[in-house]
Formats: structure tokens, sequence, C-alpha cells
């Protein structure tokens, strides 16, 4: 699936945490790619291994006993899978940059927004203590923070979260990344908030070119802002595609049902579809489809092998087995 | 099972005759004081107050939700909490049945008929606590379930009404899934065959297939026994599916109320439009580009004079600086707080 056009290509990424004992697999074998200036999507439940997912690509597992266990991930010529401790930090913050989703948290509290700004334009873009204050107003100023000039002295405490969301944004900017990779980034946030953090990352994108990867659980976020967009279930993915072909036209049970269950496709008076049941046990992961406890169309062929993707027209990828007979 | 748990309630006001509303508040405000270190105590200068509900009037009719939503600090929580009594209102009633709710009679009595149930699954249950002690413990303290065999089988009855096998019994929290918790919460609150359960943001914690779980067992308990809700959310979708009608909130203010689908479908007041026109609809052929609500909040230590919402509104003339406006009927059973209600719409 590695193509000329991709910035990023993941293959099999295998991602593994060791707790007490047992080993969890938290992405087994998920691949996938980034093409310049798309906004492409993750989406999934909690513990899908989402998150898990784009912590791996950066290495940055926030002290929780991980390891990329397997494949590769391409990014500018590069394998970041097995580049030494080092050189990651040489990429990680300048071309690829992160924003997380607690802003409360994501800042030093002691450190005025000024300075953590400043930080990475000195680190990685090597400019003097004055160049870089300048040019931490022209971010902030970008990034929709009024008065950004007398903001660089204040403290995270003095701004509400969607002013330190759009902090984080600056920051992440700062060094101008050809991928910004973005975990859940207004889920904290009230639905206007989001609506502007969203809208400026749209902004953003279009500006510069870079590619985005949002992580999110909110189908609605990606149907408003993803170009492609990849379903993940269990640590795979179950289904990938253009947004608009995974909406029109949902290739896998666990899609649908995750659609039908949306309050804002049920019919006034109607009850709503839940999903039957819940996400497995990743310790001990069921054999074959990792769907198939849940699936309403289970057969005997899906309890046995674990299926890949393939595709189910140009562009559009299932791992469900039926696909085709179930007329999916 | 369903008439026993209307039936065999001995609170029950059988005496008062069906009034129209169960539950109303009128005029109801709640402010707090600001905190103060030393040094400004020291100052002289009067302590800050929040007004976190300003003169809220809503009623609740029997077997009715009523939604109620708005972004963080618009004082929904603090409302809900007023109506379940932690909280005492700075100013306002609370009637239950047209009467006072000191009527009913202490604060524990009140709580047979109003219940709680929180967002948090995690932290609002015992965590030290197997489900079989904090369902009997909800009984024993109010005096129900009879003797010890009794109450572990009414334990069994209360877990098997919201959805969990009674083999879960003797399990901790921990042992249980998010959506599980919620389950725990919810047969909790029934446990008391209370009429009114105030649930606040009790979905927002929970994954999208789980939440339509929750949300399907909320509508079965209301149609069994015939509970009124007021409901409390941010997600609006969610609200609306749920919601008969809808109150929204807006810096401690009802600025619109409506049947739910009135306001979704002809909502009269900006902020309500703005906050329609924010969510982000799940579909890709319909992507909402024009930009939606400028700026945040105003400091509720400091609201603006006049109109709560003229920092924000598209709409707004020196007039709706100058004086607050009222919340006027629109259509019957439309309120809505807006001077250029006529005007805009």
């Amino acid at each position: 699936m590695s193509t000329a056009t991709s910035l990023m290509t993941v293959d099999g990424l295998v991602t593994r945490f060791n707790g007490h004992g047992a080993a969890v697999t938290a992405v087994d074998g998920v691949s996938f790619d980034i093409r310049p200036g798309e906004i492409f999507g993750l989406v999934g439940e909690s513990g899908c291994g989402k998150s898990a997912t784009c912590r791996s690509l950066i290495r940055l597992f926030g002290g929780a006993p991980a390891e990329v266990a397997g494949g590769s991930i391409l990014f500018d010529g590069l394998d970041l899978a097995t580049l030494n401790d080092r050189r990651m930090e040489d990429i990680r913050g300048a071309r690829i940059a992160m924003i997380f989703q607690d802003p409360m948290t994501a800042l030093n509290p002691t450190m005025s927004i000024g300075e953590q700004i400043c930080e990475g334009l000195r680190r990685h873009r090597g400019l003097g203590r004055r160049a870089a204050r300048e040019e931490a107003v022209a971010l902030l100023a970008s990034v929709g923070v009024t008065s950004p000039g007398s903001r660089l002295n204040a403290y995270p405490h003095q701004f509400s979260g969607g002013m330190r969301q759009r902090v984080l944004i600056a920051i992440a900017l700062a060094c101008r990344p050809k991928l910004l990779i973005a975990d859940e980034p207004t889920t904290a946030l009230d639905v206007t908030i989001q609506d502007q953090i969203l809208k400026l990352i749209l902004r953003l994108r279009d500006d510069s070119g870079m590619s985005v990867l949002l992580v999110t659980h909110d189908l609605g976020v990606v149907a408003q802002t993803c170009d492609r967009v990849a379903v993940m279930y269990a640590g795979r993915i179950a289904e990938m595609g253009e947004t608009r072909q995974i909406f029109r036209r949902p290739a896998h049970p666990y899609t649908r049902a995750l659609l039908d269950a949306l309050p804002a496709h049920a019919g006034r008076g109607t009850k709503l579809k839940p999903i039957g049941g819940e996400p497995p046990n990743l310790a001990a992961p069921p054999v074959g489809c990792r769907f198939h406890p849940r699936c309403a169309h289970a057969i005997d062929r899906c309890r046995q092998s674990l299926p890949d993707l393939h595709a189910v027209e140009p562009g559009h990828e299932s791992a469900c087995l039926r696909v085709e007979e179930l007329g999916l | 099972m369903s008439a026993a748990l209307v039936t065999t309630n001995p609170a029950s006001p059988n005496a008062v005759p069906q009034a129209d509303a169960l539950l109303e508040i009128r005029h109801l405000s709640k402010s707090f004081a600001e905190n103060r270190n030393m040094l400004q105590f020291a100052s002289g200068r009067p302590a800050r107050v929040l007004q976190a509900v300003r003169d809220v009037s809503l009623s609740v009719r029997p077997g009715e939700t009523l939604g109620v939503v708005g972004e963080s600090g618009c004082g929904k929580s603090t409302l809900g909490r007023c109506i379940a009594g932690l909280y005492e209102p700075s100013a306002g009633d609370v009637l239950w049945q047209g009467r006072p709710l000191s009527a009913i009679g202490n604060r524990r009595a009140a709580s047979r008929q109003i219940q709680m149930i929180f967002q948090d699954p995690y932290s609002s249950l015992n965590p030290r606590m197997t489900l079989q002690q904090t369902l009997s413990e909800a009984l024993k303290a109010h005096g129900l379930g009879g003797s010890g065999k009794q109450r572990i089988e009414r334990v069994e009855e209360l877990l098997l009404t919201v959805g969990l096998p009674p083999r879960l019994k003797d399990r901790l929290p921990h042992a249980l899934s998010g959506g599980q918790r919620q389950r725990v919460s919810i047969a909790r609150a029934l446990a008391l065959e209370p009429r009114l359960i105030v649930a606040d943001e009790p979905v927002s914690a929970l994954d999208a297939s789980v939440q339509a779980q929750i949300i399907n067992l909320f509508e079965e308990l209301r149609d069994k026994f015939g509970i009124a809700f007021i409901f409390i959310a941010h997600d609006l979708n969610v609200v609306r599916h749920i919601s008969h009608r809808i109150a929204v909130m807006y810096l401690g203010e009802v600025v619109e109320l409506a049947e739910a689908d009135a306001l979704f479908e002809t909502p009269r007041h900006p902020y309500t439009k703005a906050l329609l026109s924010a969510i982000p609809w799940p579909d890709p052929e319909h992507r909402v580009t024009s930009t939606g609500l400028e700026g945040e909040l105003p400091d509720p230590l400091n609201p603006p004079a006049g109109c709560s919402f003229s920092t924000r509104c598209c709409w707004v003339e020196a007039a709706c600086q100058a004086q607050h406006p009222t919340l006027d009927t629109f259509d019957p059973g439309h309120l809505v707080r807006c001077r250029r209600m006529r005007e805009i719409n």
C-alpha cells in the first residue's frame, strides 16, 4: 500500500504494552498511509488502539511500558520504527508535532506561555531570544489569540480550555511540521469551542499544506473534517477509505453498527440501536475476526482466521470476510 | 416487578390530587461567594459573588423528560443539584406537586422522591463496596427492603431491571466496565422508587455504542415506571432524542425553552441557533464551513450588563446591552429571552 505520494507509510505496526505478567498487544498489524496535505482520521471507541497507534508513530508513551514490537513507519525517507531515541528527538516536535486531548495538563503550569512557545523555536529552529519572541507573537496571532504580545507573559492558568488548546496548536506549529498528530484535540471542549478549534485546524492545513492525523471517537467530527478515515476496533483497522465512502457505504458491520447507534441517525421516538456486548480484552483477544462475538452476521469462517483488509471499491478497504455476500 | 416498584412505595403521596406539575421551580437562584485569601479579606473589599443560576423557573410533569443543555459553566449542574437538594437555593422555591419541597419532610424524605445520577461512573461508586453492599446500603438507610434475605432478592431484582446479571452482585466496581457502572448508579437511584431522577451528564463518559444502551434503558424506565427525568447534558443530539421539552441555559439563565422538535427545527434565540450549528453533524455530504460563534463565555463573576449573550451575538444592538431581556412567549409553549426575537426570526 506504500505509494510514492504518501508522506507517511505505516506498515504492519505492532505495539505492545508489557504489564504485570501479561503483555497486551494494543496495536496489532495496522497499516495505513497519510498523504501530503490531507486530514486522515483514526476513529474508534476507548481502548481500540487509536491513541496507542499515534503515540507509536512518535514513540511517546508517557512512561508507560510500551514498545513498538513490529512493522515499519516510513516518513520522509526514514523508518521511524528503527531510529534511535536521539534522532527521534530531532524529528519529534520539528517535522512531526502533536497536540493532546487535555489542554489543562499538556502545558507546564510554571512556565509562561511565551517561554513554552519559544522553547521549540530555539531548540529546533535555532532562533535567538528576540527572534523567537517575535515569531511566538506571530504564531499566537495565527491561531486566533487576541492581543498576543501581552499574552506571552501570561501563565496557563490564566487561559480558558479553548485558549490553551490554541496555545498548544501554536507550539505544535512553531517548527512548521509536515505532520500534525492531534489526539482527541476537542474532546475536553464545549461544542462551540470545538467548532472554533476544528475550523482553525482546517484553515491551518489549507494555509501550510501540512498533513493532519486526527484521532477522535466522534463520527460527527470525522464527517466534518477528515478527507480519509480508518475505523479501528480492538487494535486492528476494520475499515478504511474516503470519509464519504465510509458514510455512504459502510463496508464493515462494526462501522455500520457505530453509525446506527448515533442518536443523530435515529428517528424521533424510535429506540437507539446499541451494539450488544463489550469490546474484547486485548490481553486475550478472540480468535478470528475481533468483532465476531458482537457481530450479527458472524459465521464459522469468521471465527477461524484473522481477516485482512481488502478493497471493496477503489480507495475503500474492509476487513470483513463477508462484505460481498452481505452486500455491505 | 414493574408493579412492585411503584406500588410498594410507602412514601407515595397518594393523598395529594394529581397535580399538573410533579416538580416546579420558581425564580430559583443560586450564588456562591468567592473564596478569599487573608489579604483579600483584610482589604475589606466585599467578596465577589458568582451567580451560578439566575432566576430560573421550570416545571416537570409526571413521566416527562425535561432536557437541560448548555456549555460548561452555564449553571446546568448547579440547577440539578439545587433540585436534588444537594445545594440550598439562594432564592426561589422548589415545589413538589404544588407544595414546598420542605413539606415532604426532611432531606431524607425528599430523596425518596428525587434521586440523582452523576456523570462519572468511576468516582460515584464506593470502590470498596460490592454491588450488593452499595445497593443494600441505599435500602437500609431508608428502612426499605425488609429482612436481610428480602434485601438480597430486592438487589437481584434491581440488577435485572437495569440489565445486569445478578451474579455480578458480589463484584467490586473496578471489575465492571463504564457502562456497567453507570447501570449500577441507575439501580441505586431506582432502589428508592423515586418519582423524579435528575441525571447530570449520565452518558458523557461513555462510548457511543454504550451510550445508546444507557439511553434506551432510561427510556424503558420512563415507560415502565412513569419516572420523570431532568436530563442534563451538553450533547445536543442525545438530549433531543430523549427529551420531551428542552431548556437551553447560558450564563445561569434559561434563554430558550420549547418542545424538543420545535427547539431543533425552529430555534429562536441567537445562542440556540449558534449552538445547533456548532454540532458536528455525522454527514460528510453536508459540511458546515461558515464560521460559528466567536469568542468565549464571559466571566461569570463579571457578567455583561443587559443581555448575557450580547458579547457574542451577531444581532446585538445598543439596547441589548442596556436592558436585561425577559423570557417571553414566542409561540405557545416556546419561550425565548431575546428582545429582538420577532425581528430576527
